[in-house]
């Protein structure tokens, strides 16, 4: 397994799903309460060998998001994120 | 929601043993803020398709992005990147994506670079845009490579050092010969000696593999940086 990258890494993944760009949002942590833009979070599984990406809470390493890529679809779960607040000055993704 | 276009490779010029910069021109391509990234999207003939992020040297207006890629041995797609891909091929962008690790002149703090190897890539876009925009704010950047030969865009980096823009070598494995210090890695005391300090409350912009930048950010916050000012961007590896 590669090591972790950024939640930078996700912009244009989220692109296809959100109307903005997700990765300058603000996500607080389900777990832990710990609160910060998706770009500061931790990302596993950008390798080749991933079907998806798992991203975990820079301070609990709860998961916050899990996305998963198939040519046909896009399935996202949100099982870590109690408030996700995106600014409405943030241009388009 | 943010399209895929067909770019067309332009350029390549090689800048290291392993790495190479790869210019393209895409047609709608909206031009981009210095430190955006994009993904690109290879298909093989059967189908198969993966998708890498890579940062972009380029910055401003115009349809022409510049990538500069090192090549990951075992990488699915480095390797054509760095080898194969030649003048004339079609490749697959998505961007310009993320709005987090950017410099705009705008920003009037003063701001240091760190880069770890091909690191140097969203930070010499942000070199660009101080230089092109005029900003007279203090720029520092301390680039971490293992030999002077894997230096990426050394010459213009050359050519960018002003009165506002300083940069410092750490060399990890071999030096050049009349070089003051033995090879060393960028540790806390390295830092500490040879970047803009806390108590000027600088940006600080750290990009490299994952286990580089988790080292620097450690030392910038135990230096005083407030972790706010710190911004990462980890490439794995």
């Amino acid at each position: 397994m590669t090591s972790h990258v950024d939640g930078n890494a996700l912009a244009g993944s989220l692109s296809e799903i959100f109307r903005t760009d997700m990765t300058t949002a603000v996500c607080c942590c389900g777990g832990c309460g710990d609160t910060t833009t998706i770009a500061t979070e931790m990302v596993y599984g950008t390798d080749a060998l991933a079907h998806g990406s798992i991203v975990r809470c820079r301070s609990c390493d709860d998961v916050l998001i899990t996305l998963v890529d198939t040519p046909e679809r896009t399935v996202v779960r949100f099982p870590g994120i109690t408030t996700l607040t995106v600014d409405r000055e943030t241009p388009p993704a | 929601m943010t399209d895929w276009k067909v770019g067309t490779v332009t350029d390549t010029r090689t800048e290291t043993p392993t790495g190479r910069s790869i210019t393209i021109s895409v047609d709608g391509w909206p031009g981009n803020l210095a430190g955006q990234h994009l993904d690109l999207r290879l298909t093989a003939p059967d189908g198969y398709q993966a998708v890498r992020s890579y940062s972009i040297a380029s910055v401003g207006d115009g349809s022409t992005v510049e990538l500069a890629v090192d090549r990951f041995p075992t990488g699915e797609v480095s390797p054509y990147l760095v080898d194969d891909v030649l003048p004339g091929d079609q490749l697959e962008v998505k961007g310009p994506l993320g709005r987090w690790f950017v410099w705009t002149p705008e920003d009037t703090r003063p701001i240091q670079l760190v880069a770890g190897g091909s690191g140097i890539v969203p930070l010499i876009a942000m070199a660009r845009a101080h230089a092109m925009s005029g900003s007279t704010t203090a720029f520092r950047l301390l680039y971490s490579v293992r030999t002077p030969e894997d230096r990426f865009f050394a010459d213009e980096l050359a050519s960018l050092e002003s009165e506002t823009f300083h940069v410092d070598y750490v060399y990890t494995r071999s030096t050049p010969a009349d070089w003051p210090t033995p090879p060393r890695r960028v540790t806390r005391d390295v830092i500490e000696a040879l970047t803009i300090s806390a108590a000027d409350a600088p940006g600080v912009f750290v990009c490299g593999p994952t286990g580089f930048v988790e080292a620097v950010a450690r030392a910038l916050v135990e230096l005083g940086h407030d972790p706010q000012s710190v911004k990462t961007e980890r490439f794995g590896g």
